[in-house]
C-alpha cells in the first residue's frame, strides 16, 4: 500500500465518491475527553500458540517440535510464556507496561468456522448471524456524541462497526489488495484446470503482492499503522478505529508465513504508536481473533482450526499492563479442548468490555450489557 | 448437464442476488424473457437525448475552429473541458448501460442488445461518436433486435454515430451535384476536394452482412459506396451547415439525413444486380438484398453459434441458424428460439470464457452492489480488464473468443477487482450458501469447499467469483 494521505484529505476524498462507502454527515468538532480505541481484527484464526508460546509448558515441545525446531526464540515474558521472535516492537511495549496479552482465551462460538467465528467476534452476538450489528457500533453509543467519530480501513464498513451509530470506512486504492493466502487457494482451485492452471500460474510469478500485512518486508503493516495514525490525529481525528489483518490462516509451511504475519502485525503497532506520539497514552488497541488453532502441528507444518487463542491489549496508559494473564489450561492431552485445542478458561468478550469499560472509565457490567446483549 | 447456470450465464447474464432459483423449465424461462422484452427500458430514459448530447459536441468543434482561425476565444471556454462535457455523455450511457445489464428482468435480451451492439460496433475514440455511442445502442439496436434482421441493419448502418465512425458522413459522389461545384472551386484554387469514401460499404459487407469470405469484389465495394453517397449526418459532418441549408437541407444537427446534392446519380451494379433507383432508396434496396443474402445467413448464424455454443462452433448449430435465418427471412426472435431448442447450445465440453464485461456483470448481478470500486466507475473497472465499453479496437468489434480474454494478468486484475468488491459485501454475506446460489447446477465440490474453507467471508466471495466455474459461461 502507498498511501500518503493528510487526514483533511480523507474528508474531501469521502466527499467525492473515490471512497466506496460514505462518511455520514458528522459534525467534527472538538471533543470533550481525548480517549481512543482501535480494534485490529486478525481474520482468519492466529495461532495464540506461536505468537505468546507457553514455553514453560512441558507438553508443548511434544506438539509443536518440527515448529519449535525452526524457532528463533523470542522475548520471555514470565516464567511461562514468550512473544514470537518477530514481535520485537511489541515486546518492548511489553517491557515498558504497555502491553498486556490474555490467553488461553475464545469468544462464545465453539465451532471452527472461520466465517461465523468471525461473524460472532464482530456482531457480539452468542449464535452466527443471529446480531446485524456489531459490538464496536454500540460501544459508540456509550461515548459522548463529540467522541463517537469512527472509522474503518476496510473496503467498506467492517460488520463490527456496522449498526445504528454512523461509522464510515476509508479505503486505500490498494487496500484490501490479494495476498499471498488467497494467491495460493486460487492457485489450488485452478490445479486441475487445463486453461486457467498454466494462465494463473504464470499470473502469480509475476505478481507483486500488496495485500499481506507483512508484505513488502513489514513495509505494508508501517503503511497501515502510519495510515491508521494520521487518520486518529488532532481534535477532529477518528475516535474509534478498526483495521483488517488477513493471512493468519496458516494450514502449511506456518514457520515461515506466520512469521511474515507477525512482523507485519508489529510494524503496525509500532507505526501507530509513534505515529500517535503524545496520543499513545490516550489509545486502547484490542488485537484479537476468531478463534485459535490446533495444538499440534500437522502434516503439513502447519496448523488447523482451533478454539482458543491470545488477546492483545496495549496503549501508553494501560491498566495492568507488561502481564500474561492466564488460567492455563495447560496442554496435555486430557487438558485439551475436544482432545486438540488449547481450551478456553477466558471469554474474550469479558475482557474486551472490561478492558473498554477500565479505559473509559465506565462502570464494567453496564459495558458489558451494552456490547454483549446476548452474553448471559 | 448444469442447464439451470448456462441458462443464467450463458443464454442470461448471471444469476441475480435475491432471485429464487430459476424454474425447472429453464427453456421456457428463456422464451418468457424475449417475450417481455421491454426496448426503452426506464432506467435509460434519464440519459439525455440526442440532441443535448450533440449540442455540446457542436460547441466544441466550434471552438476548436475557432481556435484553429486564431480568433478569440470568444466567451474564453475552453476547448479541452468541452471535451469533457463530451466524454460525460458517454460516460453517463456506458454507466447506465452496466446498470440496466445488472438490474434487468429480461437478462437474455440484454445480453443479446449486447452482442447487437458489438456486432455493428462503433468505437467511441472519435469525440462525435463519443456523444452518440449510447444513443446508438439505445435508438438504433434496442428497438430492432425482436424484429427482423434488415430492418436492425438500416436502423444501424444509417445512424449518425455509424455514418461518422465509418466516415460515411463524408463521403461524396464523384459525380454529384455538390462535387461538381467543390471540384469548381478546388480548380479555382479555392477549398479541397471531396470524394467517395468507401469505409462503411466495405465494413457492411464484411463484418455486418455477407462476411470476409461472402462473395463480394472490390468492385461491389466501390459501387455500393456510391450508392450510400447522400447518407450523412446534419451540423457535424465536414459540410457546414450554411452549405446544407443552402442545398435545401434541414435537419437537425446530429440526424442522420440524406443529401441528394451528395449521391451519386445513376444505376450501380452490386452483386450482379443493377440498382436503378436513385437517391435516397437506392442504398436501402441494397441493404435489404443483403439482409437476404444466403451469405450473410451463414455469417450471422457463425456468429450467434460462437457467441452461444464454443468459440469453435458447432457446424450442426451453425446449419440450424442458418436454415432457421432463411425460412424465416431473418427473422431474429426465430434465431433465439433455435438457440434455445438446440442442443449443441447447451454443450459445456468446451465452455465459453466469460469476456470482461460478461464476468463484470455478472459480478455486479450476484453481488448486487451498484456501483463497482473504481475511481473512475464503470467504464474505469472495464477499461482496465480490457474491454472499454463501446471502445472495440476495430469496427468488427470485441472478439469473441476465450484466447482474447484469458491472460494472465487479465486474470490477476479481475483476482484484484473481486477482492475490492468482497470487501465490501463481506459482512452481510455468507458465502457458502450465496456461492452455492450463483453457480447453481454448475457448481463442482471442489469451489465449494474451497469456498467453505476460505479464511474470511470476503475471501470465500472472491474464490467464488474467480471459481472456475464463474469465469465461463
Amino acid at each position: 500500500m502507498t498511501i500518503i494521505l493528510p487526514r483533511r484529505r480523507l474528508l474531501a476524498l469521502a466527499g467525492a465518491s473515490a471512497v466506496t462507502a460514505t462518511l455520514p454527515g458528522l459534525a467534527w468538532g472538538a471533543a470533550a475527553t481525548p480517549k481512543r480505541l482501535v480494534f485490529i481484527i486478525q481474520r482468519g484464526a492466529a495461532d495464540g500458540l506461536a505468537l505468546v508460546p507457553p514455553v514453560g509448558d512441558p507438553a508443548l515441545g511434544g506438539l509443536r517440535g518440527a515448529l519449535l525446531a525452526e524457532a528463533t526464540p523470542g522475548a520471555k515474558l514470565d516464567g511461562m510464556f514468550a512473544l514470537h521472535h518477530e514481535l520485537t516492537g511489541t515486546a518492548a511495549m511489553f517491557a515498558a507496561k504497555e502491553a498486556r496479552i490474555v490467553h488461553a482465551v475464545a469468544t462464545a462460538y465453539r465451532d471452527r468456522s472461520h466465517f461465523d467465528g468471525q461473524n460472532i467476534l464482530e456482531s457480539g452476538g452468542t449464535a452466527p448471524y443471529a446480531r446485524k450489528d456489531g459490538w464496536l457500533n454500540r460501544m459508540l453509543g456509550l461515548l459522548p456524541p463529540g467522541e463517537a467519530r469512527a472509522v474503518g480501513i476496510a473496503a467498506a464498513v467492517p460488520l463490527a462497526l456496522r449498526g445504528s451509530h454512523d461509522a464510515a470506512n476509508y479505503a486505500p486504492s490498494r487496500l484490501p489488495g490479494i495476498d499471498e493466502d488467497l494467491l495460493m487457494r486460487l492457485s489450488q482451485l485452478y490445479g486441475g484446470d487445463a486453461q486457467l492452471g498454466p494462465i494463473w500460474q504464470q499470473a502469480v510469478e509475476t505478481k507483486e503482492l500488496a495485500g499481506d500485512i507483512g508484505g513488502n518486508n513489514g513495509r505494508n503493516g508501517t503503511q497501515l499503522g502510519e495510515l491508521a495514525a494520521r487518520l486518529m490525529a488532532g481534535n477532529d481525528g477518528a475516535r474509534v478505529m478498526m483495521i483488517e489483518t488477513g493471512g493468519w490462516d496458516t494450514h502449511s509451511r506456518q514457520q515461515q508465513r506466520l512469521g511474515v504475519q507477525a512482523r507485519g502485525l508489529d510494524a503496525l503497532l509500532v507505526a501507530l504508536k509513534a505515529g500517535l506520539a503524545a496520543e499513545w497514552a490516550n489509545i486502547l488497541v484490542i488485537v484479537a481473533t476468531e478463534f485459535g488453532r490446533t495444538a499440534a502441528v500437522n502434516g503439513t507444518g502447519g496448523t488447523d482450526h482451533g478454539t482458543a487463542s491470545a488477546l492483545f491489549l496495549l496503549g501508553g496508559n494501560l491498566r495492568g499492563g507488561g502481564k500474561v494473564q492466564a488460567d492455563w489450561p495447560g496442554l496435555s492431552a486430557a487438558a485439551l479442548y475436544e482432545g486438540r485445542d488449547l481450551r478456553p478458561t477466558a471469554s474474550l468478550e469479558i475482557e474486551v468490555s472490561s478492558a473498554i469499560a477500565a479505559h473509559y472509565g465506565l462502570e464494567a457490567r453496564a459495558v458489558k450489557r451494552a456490547l454483549y446483549p446476548d452474553l448471559a | 448437464m448444469p442447464r439451470t447456470y448456462l441458462a443464467l450465464n450463458r443464454f442470461g447474464l448471471g444469476w441475480r442476488a435475491g432471485d429464487a432459483p430459476p424454474p425447472r423449465d429453464v427453456a421456457a424461462m428463456l422464451a418468457a424473457d424475449l417475450k417481455a422484452y421491454d426496448p426503452a427500458p426506464q432506467s435509460l430514459a434519464a440519459l439525455a437525448p440526442r440532441r443535448v448530447a450533440v449540442e455540446t459536441f457542436k460547441n466544441y468543434r466550434d471552438d476548436r475552429r475557432a481556435a484553429r482561425a486564431g480568433e478569440a476565444m470568444g466567451m474564453g471556454t475552453d476547448p479541452e473541458v468541452i471535451a469533457r462535457d463530451v466524454r460525460v455523455h458517454y460516460l453517463d450511457a456506458a454507466a447506465a448501460r452496466l446498470q440496466q445489464a445488472a438490474a434487468t428482468d429480461t437478462p437474455f435480451a440484454e445480453r443479446l442488445v449486447h452482442f447487437w451492439s458489438n456486432h455493428f460496433a462503433v468505437s467511441v475514440q472519435s469525440l462525435p461518436v463519443a456523444a452518440l455511442a449510447g444513443d446508438f445502442e439505445n435508438a438504433a439496436v434496442r428497438p430492432h433486435i425482436m424484429g427482423k434482421f434488415g430492418d436492425l441493419l438500416k436502423a444501424a448502418v444509417l445512424h449518425p454515430a455509424m455514418l461518422l465512425f465509418l466516415d460515411q458522413a463524408q463521403s461524396v459522389g464523384p459525380a454529384s451535384l455538390l462535387a461538381q461545384r467543390v471540384g469548381a472551386r478546388a480548380d479555382a484554387g479555392e477549398g479541397r476536394r471531396i470524394g467517395l469514401n468507401e469505409n462503411l460499404a466495405r465494413e457492411i459487407l464484411e463484418l455486418h452482412t455477407l462476411g470476409v469470405n461472402g462473395g463480394y469484389a472490390q468492385a461491389d465495394v466501390t459501387a455500393f459506396a456510391r450508392a450510400l453517397t447522400g447518407w450523412t449526418v446534419a451540423g457535424l459532418g465536414q459540410r457546414p451547415d450554411q452549405l446544407l441549408r443552402r442545398m435545401g437541407v434541414n435537419a437537425a444537427p446530429g440526424d442522420a439525413v440524406f443529401v441528394p446534392a451528395m449521391h451519386e446519380p445513376g444505376a450501380q451494379r452490386i452483386l450482379g444486380k443493377s440498382y436503378g433507383g436513385e437517391g435516397r432508396t437506392q442504398a436501402l434496396a441494397v441493404l435489404d438484398d443483403l439482409a437476404r443474402h444466403p451469405s450473410t445467413a451463414r455469417h450471422i448464424a457463425t456468429k450467434l453459434a460462437r457467441h452461444f455454443a464454443a468459440d469453435t462452433p458447432p457446424p450442426a448449430l451453425i446449419a440450424k441458424l442458418e436454415r432457421a435465418y432463411v425460412d424465416s427471412s431473418g427473422d431474429l426472435p426465430t434465431l433465439y428460439r433455435t438457440l434455445i431448442d438446440a442442443p449443441e447450445a447447451w454443450q459445456t465440453a468446451a465452455p465459453k470464457f466469460k469476456t470482461p464485461w460478461d464476468w463484470t456483470v455478472s459480478m455486479l448481478r450476484a453481488t448486487g452492489i451498484k456501483q463497482l470500486p473504481d475511481r473512475r466507475g464503470a467504464v474505469g473497472a472495464l477499461a482496465q480488464l480490457g474491454q472499454p465499453i463501446w471502445q472495440p479496437g476495430s469496427p468488427a468489434g470485441f472478439d469473441d473468443i476465450a484466447d482474447r480474454w484469458a491472460g494472465a494478468s487479465g486474470l490477476m486484475l479481475r483476482a484484484e477487482l473481486a477482492s475490492r468488491v468482497a470487501g465490501g459485501i463481506a459482512a452481510r454475506t455468507d458465502p457458502r450458501s450465496w456461492g452455492a446460489a450463483m453457480m447453481a447446477d454448475a457448481a463442482g465440490e471442489a469451489t465449494l469447499t474451497a469456498i467453505a474453507r476460505a479464511d474470511s467471508p470476503a475471501q470465500g466471495v472472491v474464490l467464488a467469483l474467480m471459481a472456475p466455474e464463474f469465469l465461463r459461461r
